[in-house]
This record gives structure tokens, C-alpha cells and sequence, in this order.
């Protein structure tokens, strides 16, 4: 079983962006699972959302406290969120930021197995005119984990927005896919 | 079969559209409100063919579907804690009129203090209004359940109103792979209503809510309680059937995980018993001869399945998510009650957990595991309820 802890900011879509990557692990004939941290949200508030993906049906029905992957929407959060509690020894970390490797990791508290930086709020805003992330940072799951495919993905984002806003999240995750650094540490 | 992504509460909303009900009133409260707000959608997009009743409150709501549901259509609503409460009186009337209404509880805990999150506190406190009790552990049961909900309620031999239970947010906000057979399957398993008597009726008019004197109204109580044990029966049928046509067994109301070689068993209802089976799973490469039992119908009580349990095993380990003040926690005291007359006399414990939405983990199954050995090696109760999440 793979889980993945998104960080984000209420308004952001981490949420949505859980329901998409589970979304996309389905279309693969995977099984799956994607909730919000149940709490109660507020826009512009650190949120957490989590997605579970497996070979086999995910019974377990607890939150997520030893996440394989993180994905993080919002760069802000790395000053003020331990985004790698609990990650797993070979791990992976996902961060949407302007900033290099090293700025980066300095900001973790735990060294991830691997690191993917992509400037996601400046796809979001070129092709949506909207600093909402989550789709693009999923163009980075996929890049730098490979537990689904850019294709389904884009799939995935089309069968949840519908017509013309389908097909610009599509693109700036494909956007993302392209521009996405991966570094093996 | 089409699979669909979907959280725990668009599976209620779709098979209540599947169930094709005409009649939904409803009031929002968190964490129900996506319920109605998708079937307002299926409405308003010409999807469902639903009379939508928009009220002032769960009290009205469930009046407008008794109204309904008297008049001879299918009726549908949803909520959750405080709103349950208000509906409380109603709830008799329903059942007291014999309505086959069928409505989901998204379990939250009760206020104050204030809380969204998950408890069956509210659902167990409406245990003696004559509804009965289905507690989904995963959003497939909730679809599921909602679908045989309506073949059991309008049965003939029953004729009385059900409550799917669902966890606040561990289901109703979580996403989820769910199965739902092609509409014209459905159909096949769920034909319309064909109530014995309606208000509409006008060649055979009846009273409803009319009084009942002494001379009557003992012979009422008791034959909600006969349709009460016909039910018994008409669940296992039912459940049985959907297994054929669907692939997905409900023929036993309490569903056994790896008991028969168990020593002991956690017993529990609703969502907590999926992460309790992965447990078992693990428990059981760590050594202990451990099972699940997962108590589907809370109403009916399954005494017949719980005695061929609890003959077998030498211990129960009862996980209540809820707790009767000045007793213990309510399906503890409902299992101790049944087995009292009995042979079967296993040790038992009561472990109050996960009140309010505190998480519940496979390390959590596993301390009580490892406690529960330790009383069944010792044969003897270190004490017989344990808060066990207690901050000390």
C-alpha cells in the first residue's frame, strides 16, 4: 500500500487533489481510497488530505501518520508545517516552489530518499489565471513517483471538471509533468 | 458493473436515486449535507424524478416524509446528531404507523461540546423508537444497505422504517471504490412499493395516528415487535438475495472475520471493523488466534448468531464508539443481556473508544489484543469497561 499526505492551504484544492490522484489510480485498475483530515476548514488554513493506493480493497480506516510520499501546494508551509512527520525511511518528497534544492532541504526536518520541485503557482497562474495548485502538483506526483501515469492523470482531472476547465487543469498538470526537477538524495 | 470513486455520502445519494424514491425532505447539517445537496443536483439535472420537499427542520422533515410515505410513495432523508434528536418524536410516529421510510444517519458525535466528527451515540440513542439499525463499515455498505433498506422496510411481513448509519467523514467525506449494478438490475431486485393501504386510497379510506385505548394499544406495541422478528428473517433473505444478484453477500447479520479458530473476538459495528479486520490480519502473523465480528443489524438484535458466536470463543472484546452515561457502552450492554440466559458465558470487555472522532488505529487493536490474552490466560476481568483513549 503507497500513502501519500497532500499539505496545503484551505482554498487550494489539497483536498481535490487527493480525490484526483485516487481518481487516476482507479483508472489503472488500482484500489483506492482519499479523504480530507477531518477537521473543520477554513480558507487559508494549513489542510491536510491523504490518498491510499493499493493492489488489493483498503480496509483500514484511520488517518495517515507514516505517509510514503508528500506533496506539498503551498511553499509557505515549509516554514511553518513539519511536512515530513512521519515520512517513511525512502521517502519522497514533493514541493510546489520557486526555490532550489538546497533552500529547499534546508527547510525539512527529515532528508526525503527523493525531492521533486516544480513552480506550480506560476503554471496555475499561465494556464489557469488561478494560483489553485493541485492540479498542476499532480503533473509532479506523477513525474517524479510513477504511481500513475501522466495520461490518467489528465483523465482523471477531465472527468472531475468538465469542458474547457478540464482541459486547462489537464494542461498545467501535463505543464508540471514536463517542468518537474526530480533529485535523488 | 460500473464502479464509481465516490465518498460515503454521494453513495447514499445514489442509491437512494437508484432506489428511484419519489419523495426526499431533508434540512442540512453537517456531515450529512452532501447527501441532499447531490440528489438536489440529480434533480435539478433531470437525472432522478424526486418530489424534493425543502423544511424548516429535521422535525418537519421527517413529518413530510411520513406524510409521504403514507400516501403511498417511497421516502428518503438524511442527517445526522442534533438533527436526529429533533426528529426523535417523529421517529415513533414513523414506526408507530408502520411507514417503510428509510433514512441515513451519518453518525456524529452529540453536543455539547460541539463536534462533527464520528460517534454512534446519536444513531444508539433512538435504539427504542421501532426503527431498525444498519451500520455500514465502508461506502459499498452504505449503497448497499440503503438498496436492501427499501426491500426490507416495504416488505409486507415488516412494514416499518430503517436507519443506514455511516461514520461521519471516516465514510461520508472519504472516497471510495463502490459498485453499483446497472439501474435495470436494480429495478429487477427492487420494484416499486406496493403499500397495503394509502391515504390516497379514497375507495378504502383509512385513519392514521388515530387513538388507541388501553384495550388496543398493548396489542400495537406487540405487533411491531412480531414484525420486528419477521424481519429477522426477511433481512437474511433479502441480504441473501442481494448476494446472488450482486455478488455481495448480507445473508448474516453479524458478519464473521476469521472466528472460527479465534480464542477471542473484537466485536464492534460500522466503520472501526475495517480497520479492525486489518488488524486481525496482522494479529494473526504476531501469534494471537484473534477474529472480528462485525455487528450489522443493531435492530433487529441478531441473538441467534450472537449466542453461536460467543458459545465458541473465550472471550469478547467489545468496541463501543458510544457510551449510555451510568451504565457502559450500549452494544456491550445489549450483547452481556443476550448471552445472560444462556450456556455461552465468555469473558467480556467493554472498550469505549474513538468518542468523537479520536482516531482508531491497528496499534490501538493491537494493546487490547494483547490486554485481552492476559485476561483470558488469567481468567479473570481486570476491569469490565476500560476508557480506553484516556489521556492520564
Amino acid at each position: 500500500m503507497i500513502e501519500i499526505r497532500f499539505h496545503g492551504r484551505g482554498g487550494q484544492g489539497a483536498v481535490t487533489a487527493a480525490n484526483i490522484l485516487a481518481e487516476a489510480a482507479f483508472i489503472e485498475g488500482k484500489y483506492v481510497q482519499a479523504f480530507p483530515f477531518f477537521g473543520v476548514e477554513r480558507r487559508g488554513a494549513p489542510v491536510t488530505a491523504f490518498t491510499r493506493i493499493d493492489d488489493k480493497p483498503i480496509r483500514i480506516k484511520t488517518q495517515i501518520y507514516e505517509p510514503d510520499i508528500v506533496v506539498v501546494l503551498d511553499p509557505s508551509l515549509l516554514e511553518t508545517v513539519d511536512v515530513t512527520a512521519g515520512l517513511k525511511e525512502g521517502g519522497i518528497v514533493i514541493v510546489n516552489t520557486e526555490k532550489s534544492k538546497d533552500e529547499v532541504l534546508a527547510k525539512l526536518k527529515k532528508k526525503p530518499a527523493k525531492l521533486a520541485l516544480v513552480d506550480a503557482t506560476t503554471i496555475a497562474l499561465e494556464v489557469l489565471g488561478l494560483p489553485i495548485t493541485n492540479t498542476s502538483i499532480l503533473g509532479a506526483v506523477a513525474k517524479a513517483t510513477g504511481i500513475v501515469k501522466i495520461e490518467s492523470v489528465e483523465t482523471a482531472i477531465k472527468e472531475t471538471f468538465s469542458g474547457e476547465l478540464g482541459e486547462k487543469n489537464a494542461r498545467a498538470a501535463r505543464e508540471a509533468f514536463e517542468k518537474t526537477a526530480v533529485y535523488e538524495l | 458493473m460500473p464502479k464509481k470513486v465516490v465518498s460515503g455520502n454521494y453513495a447514499a445519494a445514489y442509491a437512494a436515486k437508484h432506489a428511484r424514491v419519489e419523495v426526499v425532505a431533508a434540512y442540512p447539517i453537517t456531515p450529512q449535507t452532501s447527501i441532499i445537496e447531490k440528489i438536489a443536483e440529480f434533480i435539478a439535472n433531470g437525472e432522478a424524478n424526486i418530489q424534493y420537499v425543502p423544511v424548516e427542520s429535521e422535525h418537519s422533515a421527517m413529518a413530510a416524509c411520513i406524510g409521504a410515505s403514507a400516501a403511498g410513495a417511497r421516502a428518503f432523508t438524511a442527517t445526522s446528531a442534533q438533527g436526529l434528536a429533533l426528529m426523535h418524536e417523529m421517529l415513533h410516529w414513523a414506526s408507530g404507523a408502520r411507514l417503510p421510510i428509510v433514512m441515513v444517519d451519518v453518525n456524529r458525535a452529540m453536543a455539547p461540546p460541539w463536534s462533527v466528527w464520528d460517534d454512534q451515540t446519536d444513531s444508539l440513542a433512538q435504539r427504542d423508537t421501532g426503527w431498525m439499525q444498519f451500520y455500514a463499515e465502508n461506502n459499498q455498505e452504505v449503497y448497499d444497505g440503503v438498496l436492501m433498506a427499501f426491500k426490507v422496510a416495504e416488505h409486507r411481513k415488516v412494514n416499518l422504517p430503517v436507519m443506514i448509519i455511516e461514520s461521519a467523514f471516516i465514510l461520508s467525506h472519504t472516497y471510495d471504490i463502490v459498485d453499483m449494478p446497472p439501474q435495470e438490475e436494480i429495478d429487477e431486485f427492487l420494484p416499486p412499493r406496493e403499500p397495503l393501504y394509502t391515504l390516497t386510497d379514497f375507495d378504502n379510506p383509512i385513519a392514521v395516528g388515530a387513538l388507541a385505548t388501553p384495550a388496543d394499544y398493548y396489542e400495537f406495541r406487540y405487533k411491531i415487535e412480531k414484525a420486528m422478528e419477521e424481519a429477522r428473517k426477511v433481512i437474511k433473505e433479502v441480504g441473501k438475495e442481494f448476494g446472488e444478484r450482486f455478488g455481495r453477500d448480507y445473508s448474516q447479520m453479524i458478519e464473521l472475520y476469521k472466528t472460527e479458530d479465534a480464542e477471542f473476538v473484537f466485536m464492534g459495528m460500522g466503520s472501526l471493523m475495517g480497520t479492525v479486520k486489518e488488524a486481525v490480519d496482522l494479529l494473526r502473523k504476531e501469534g494471537y488466534k484473534v477474529g472480528a465480528a462485525k455487528v450489522r443489524w443493531f435492530r433487529p438484535f441478531p441473538k441467534e448468531e450472537l449466542y453461536e458466536l460467543a458459545k465458541n470463543v473465550d472471550g469478547i472484546a467489545v468496541l463501543d464508539r458510544n457510551f449510555s452515561f451510568g451504565q457502559e457502552g450500549i452494544l456491550f450492554n445489549e450483547a452481556k443481556g443476550v448471552l445472560y440466559n444462556t450456556d455461552a458465558k465468555p469473558i467480556m470487555k467493554n472498550y469505549i473508544v474513538g468518542l468523537g472522532g479520536r482516531d482508531f488505529t491497528v496499534n490501538d487493536i493491537r494493546a487490547i489484543a494483547k490486554n485481552m490474552k492476559e485476561i483470558i490466560e488469567k481468567g479473570k476481568l481486570d476491569r469490565e469497561i476500560e476508557w480506553y483513549h484516556l489521556k492520564r
